[in-house]
């Protein structure tokens, strides 16, 4: 029964895909993947959306929307409606054509990337064996489109929220790959489906995610950091930074293509925060074993909500960095560490089983993060002040 | 300094998202059109006339001395005088406004009309839901549209409105008293043509 | 200016500037999200680095000068609500200060301490308030600016309780105040005081000790004390530079030397000092208050004689400052024997303190230049008048 449950929608495609003819079969199947990842994600979106300005709401004191539908749920219907129905202007002498497509490549591209994730047992689009190296060439694609749109737009904010885009987006890159190196080293492949069963695995009830070993921790918080500045989110989105630059890169977007820009930023924070959570969280596998029960694909999308809130909190909570702190901190923190990381992880491989590569490999990732963030805070004279009165 | 100042961040918005669910104090919305919070008695909007008694056209107590035309910052009310009179609230005949305009777009609620007229004509009101479609004529009040009763007076400022009433009660007790007096003495004196002008001093302040 | 319009939508967006290169000319504002309403900054960029700043100010001009000029002394209470409709109250305090000494017009004491209360009780929410917005500026999505607005809303409320009005308040009058401050407001008021040290812990919780606020905010925007000193520069701004200059302690207007109080002073001159200046202020605006709050007397709220319009002053003139939440503000008034005054001259906070913008914002990033702009504490409606 829960075998059943777990595999529904596997069994329920091959069903539909067993009423045609033999060789239109694959065409079908692929078809019919395309169209369930085409209506999940922008309906988790739609989701994601409506909790952001919920949770940010209560953060604030406020209640968040609440007049369309029953506490507000169709939201974001509204707000799709409204996007669909405004006039769509483009600025007289943007470059028509780029400015068009920008928008477009970054649904395109950022869907893309969904092929290779499995999102359940069995249940990856394209089971692929060097899938996050696709993973990531599908999302480097997106500073493509980023930059089309600042650049066609001739408008100055949107050229500078293009530029610190590509800048930013390219830096966090480097140590975004890195930390999910630190993976591949464990399992030794780079495909995702191995990755996931590498961690669904149990000692006394407990799984074998890789947060749960010293430098899998270092490289998911670096990987989170890394994703955050990827998907443009607070506190690290510069590029479309309201206070300084209005909008950033789609300052000159309005109606349906400010809406493809919106809902790109988030099916790429959802992508981001599943590959994530596949990485590190163990995927489609179950927190504790007895938990197995439950489908595993209702793991998957419960750990990319539970990321998602995470990304909302921080961003009713942090004020965002400038853009040179932003690449200080990409090139000279996060990239050693990474790279530091990177030895580790060798090491933890070579020392073998038993508590001693535990207390080493903890210990020397404690020891960089500590003497790293007291010096870089340090050399640039940051700290708490105190101060003196007159009477 | 490695994160802690972060987490705390964190911590505090977390204390404020759980507190919204389950204390007032960290949920302030009031859905406006729906709930509405009372507006406390000295809050303010804009000017109205008051007017005793039921006919709005006899009751109003502006005698157009054109005190508040004179004072208002903005500039914002037009008197004329009319040429006949009418008796006040005391039973003496003055002069009332013929027309008496307030351009409530121009107004900016200072309340110093209120406070420089003698004759506690005019008052602060607190509606403020004057949305109109008709940017000129809509928000350009006459008499008719400023005049409100002494019962709506009563209602929205209960205690200022009191102290009025019993102040007015007072000078109009005095004013009979005294027109009761003068009466008496020119029944005594068999002089009734007099009978006007002492009342004349009893104008209330 | 001969261009057509289509040269000028093709024009290239940078500007040629000898031995500078190519360089970026961006207008921000008065269309801008943290321009705090209608003011343009003409910024010269050299990619994100700040090359030259021109501030335009005007927008918003509303001739109060002119205004004050030919209205009566009066009259003129409720423009001054207008000028930074953030803290009217400091505002009618400091000309009702100008008028009582040209006329001079004694206050009665319980008048005095209501005027400090609810100075204070301004201050407060001004100061919150711009903290809440510097944070906006970096980039906080709001949280701070809605915790600020939560406290405030309890002190407008008792703003619009006991004035009849939230934000234009006119309120004071020559030789008092228009009308007298109830138990139930003077224990409203305490309410408030007791209940706001909480909110400035929490509010110092989520963003004294944050690193990307620091890193923010620590070392940018320095202005030097001598530059402060010599551009006219009061208020927090001044003290966040580390000059020890505090009108309430320089001038004892009212009864401020009856109140025991420290004035917190910076030592950078940055973004940061002028954060915590105001954090500390609010704090000690707090003592102000209880001792305030403790010590009021009975009495008469206005002076009784006290001519409250129609009056002409003998002619002379007389400067009338306080130090209201943003800084230095005066009022100058000539009178000629008239029922308006001759001159009407105000001095303007934050416009002064806006002209150091530029040297500021030299050499910083782009981004820094509205963090900047926010930390300096301005409402346009006083800048322009």
């Amino acid at each position: 029964m829960t075998n059943m449950l777990d595999q529904v929608f596997v069994l329920l495609k091959h069903r539909i895909v067993g009423l045609v003819p033999m060789p239109v079969q694959p065409i079908l199947g692929a078809v019919l993947s395309v169209v369930a990842i085409l209506a999940v994600f922008p309906g988790l979106f739609a989701i994601s959306v409506l909790l952001e300005r919920k949770g940010l709401g209560r953060m604030q004191n406020r209640i968040g929307p609440n007049r369309v539908g029953p506490l507000g749920v169709l939201q974001p219907v509204a707000d799709g409606i409204k996007a669909l129905i405004k006039e769509d202007l483009v600025p007289y002498s943007a470059d028509h054509v780029v400015h068009f497509l920008a928008p477009v490549v970054l649904v395109v591209v950022v869907f893309m990337g969904y092929a290779v994730l499995p999102m359940g047992r069995n249940m990856t689009f394209v089971p692929m064996d060097a899938g996050l190296l696709f993973y990531f060439a599908m999302g480097a694609s997106a500073e493509l489109s980023i930059f089309m749109a600042g650049w066609s737009s001739r408008n100055k904010y949107s050229l500078l929220g293009a530029m610190r885009a590509v800048a930013q987006m390219i830096s966090y890159e480097v140590p975004l790959l890195l930390s999910s190196v630190v993976i591949v080293m464990m399992t030794g492949s780079l495909s995702l489906d191995k990755i996931v069963e590498v961690q669904n695995q149990y000692t006394w009830g407990l799984p074998h995610w890789f947060v749960f070993t010293p430098m899998g921790f270092a490289a998911f918080v670096m990987f989170a950091i890394a994703a955050t500045a990827e998907t443009n989110r607070s506190p690290f989105d510069l590029p479309e930074g309201e206070s300084e630059l209005v909008a950033g890169y789609f300052t000159e977007y309005s109606g349906f293509k400010f809406a493809e820009f919106f809902l790109g930023e988030y099916v790429a924070m959802l992508s981001i925060s599943g590959l994530g959570a596949t990485l590190f969280l163990g995927g489609w596998s179950a927190p504790l074993e007895i938990l197995n029960v439950v489908p595993s694909w209702f793991w998957f999308f419960a750990k990319i909500m539970v990321w998602i809130c995470f990304y909302i909190w921080m961003r009713g909570t942090f004020p965002r960095l400038r853009q040179d702190q932003l690449m200080n901190f990409a090139w000279k923190f996060v990239l050693p560490m990474t790279l530091l990381n990177l030895l580790v992880a060798g090491l933890w491989r070579f020392m073998g089983e038993g508590w001693l590569r535990w207390v080493v490999c903890s210990a020397i990732l404690l020891a960089a993060y500590v003497l790293g963030g007291r010096i870089g805070m340090r050399s640039k004279k940051f700290g708490p002040r105190s101060y003196r009165y007159a009477e | 300094m490695l994160g802690e100042g972060l987490l705390k961040g964190l911590g505090e918005t977390a204390r404020n998202f759980a507190g919204s669910f389950v204390s007032k104090e960290r949920l302030t919305t009031v859905q406006y059109p729906e709930e509405r919070e009372p507006l406390p008695e000295a809050s303010r909007a804009f000017p109205f006339l008051v007017y005793d008694g039921a006919d709005w056209e006899a009751g109003l107590r502006c005698v157009a001395c054109q005190i508040c035309e004179k004072e208002c910052p903005p500039k914002c009310i037009y008197i004329e005088k009319s040429k006949d009179k009418k008796p006040d609230y005391v039973g003496k005949p003055q002069i009332y406004p013929a027309k008496f305009d307030i351009d409530i777009s121009v107004c900016m609620s200072c309340q110093i009309c209120v406070e420089v007229c003698p004759f506690e004509a005019i008052k602060m009101d607190n509606q403020f839901e004057l949305a109109t479609d008709d940017r000129f004529g809509g928000l350009l009040y006459d008499r008719k549209e400023l005049a409100r009763s002494n019962e709506y007076y009563h209602k929205i400022h209960p205690t200022e409105a009191a102290e009025v009433d019993a102040r007015l009660a007072e000078e109009k007790a005095k004013a009979e008293e005294k027109a009761k007096a003068v009466a008496a003495a020119a029944a005594a004196k068999a002089a009734p043509a007099m009978a006007a002008k002492p009342a004349e001093g009893a104008q209330p302040q | 200016m001969s261009e057509s319009l289509l040269e000028a939508w093709n024009r290239p967006p940078t500007i040629e500037v000898d031995g500078e290169g190519e360089l970026l000319e961006v207008a921000m504002g008065p269309h801008h999200p943290s321009t705090h309403g209608v003011f343009r900054m003409d910024v010269v960029l050299d990619g994100e680095r700040v090359i030259k700043l021109k501030p335009v100010f005007g927008y918003l001009h509303r001739n109060h000068e002119q205004i004050g000029q030919t209205v009566g002394y009066l009259q003129m209470m409720p423009y001054t609500d207008r000028l930074d409709y953030f803290c009217s109250l400091t505002n009618n305090w400091a000309y009702a200060l100008a008028v009582e000494k040209l006329v001079g017009q004694a206050v009665p004491e319980r008048a005095e301490y209501i005027r400090v209360i609810l100075a204070e009780l301004t201050r407060i929410q001004n100061h919150a308030s711009t903290i809440g917005f510097l944070t906006q500026e970096m980039g906080a999505s709001g949280t701070p600016l809605m915790y600020a607005f939560r406290e405030r809303e309890k002190i407008l409320d008792l703003f619009e309780s006991l004035t009849g009005s939230r934000m234009m308040c006119n309120y004071m009058r020559f030789g008092g105040c228009r009308v007298d401050m109830t138990e139930a407001h003077l224990n409203a008021a305490r309410k408030i005081v007791t209940g706001l040290p909480r909110f400035i812990d929490e509010f110092e919780n989520l963003l004294t000790s944050n690193e990307i606020l620091m890193a923010r905010s620590q070392g940018m925007g320095v202005l030097k004390p001598d530059l402060a000193v010599n551009a006219g520069i009061t208020g927090p701004m001044l003290r966040a530079s580390g000059v020890n200059y505090d009108i309430r302690k320089v001038d004892h207007y009212g009864i401020y030397d009856r109140f025991s109080f420290r004035v917190p002073l910076g030592e950078h001159g940055d973004i940061y000092d002028r954060y915590m200046v105001r954090v500390l202020e609010m704090r000690e605006s707090l003592k102000i208050l209880e001792q305030a709050l403790k010590d009021i007397p009975a009495g008469p709220f206005i002076d009784p004689k006290a001519k409250i319009r129609g009056f002409k002053p003998k002619p002379g003139e007389a400067y009338g400052r306080i130090e209201a939440p943003k800084g230095e503000l005066g009022f100058y008034l000539i009178s000629d024997g008239g029922t308006s005054p001759y001159r009407f001259r105000i001095r303007p906070p934050s416009f002064i303190n806006l002209t150091v913008l530029e040297d500021m914002c030299i050499g910083q990033n782009v981004a820094d230049v509205v963090v900047v702009f926010g930390s300096v504490d301005i409402v346009l409606g006083e800048v322009d008048r």
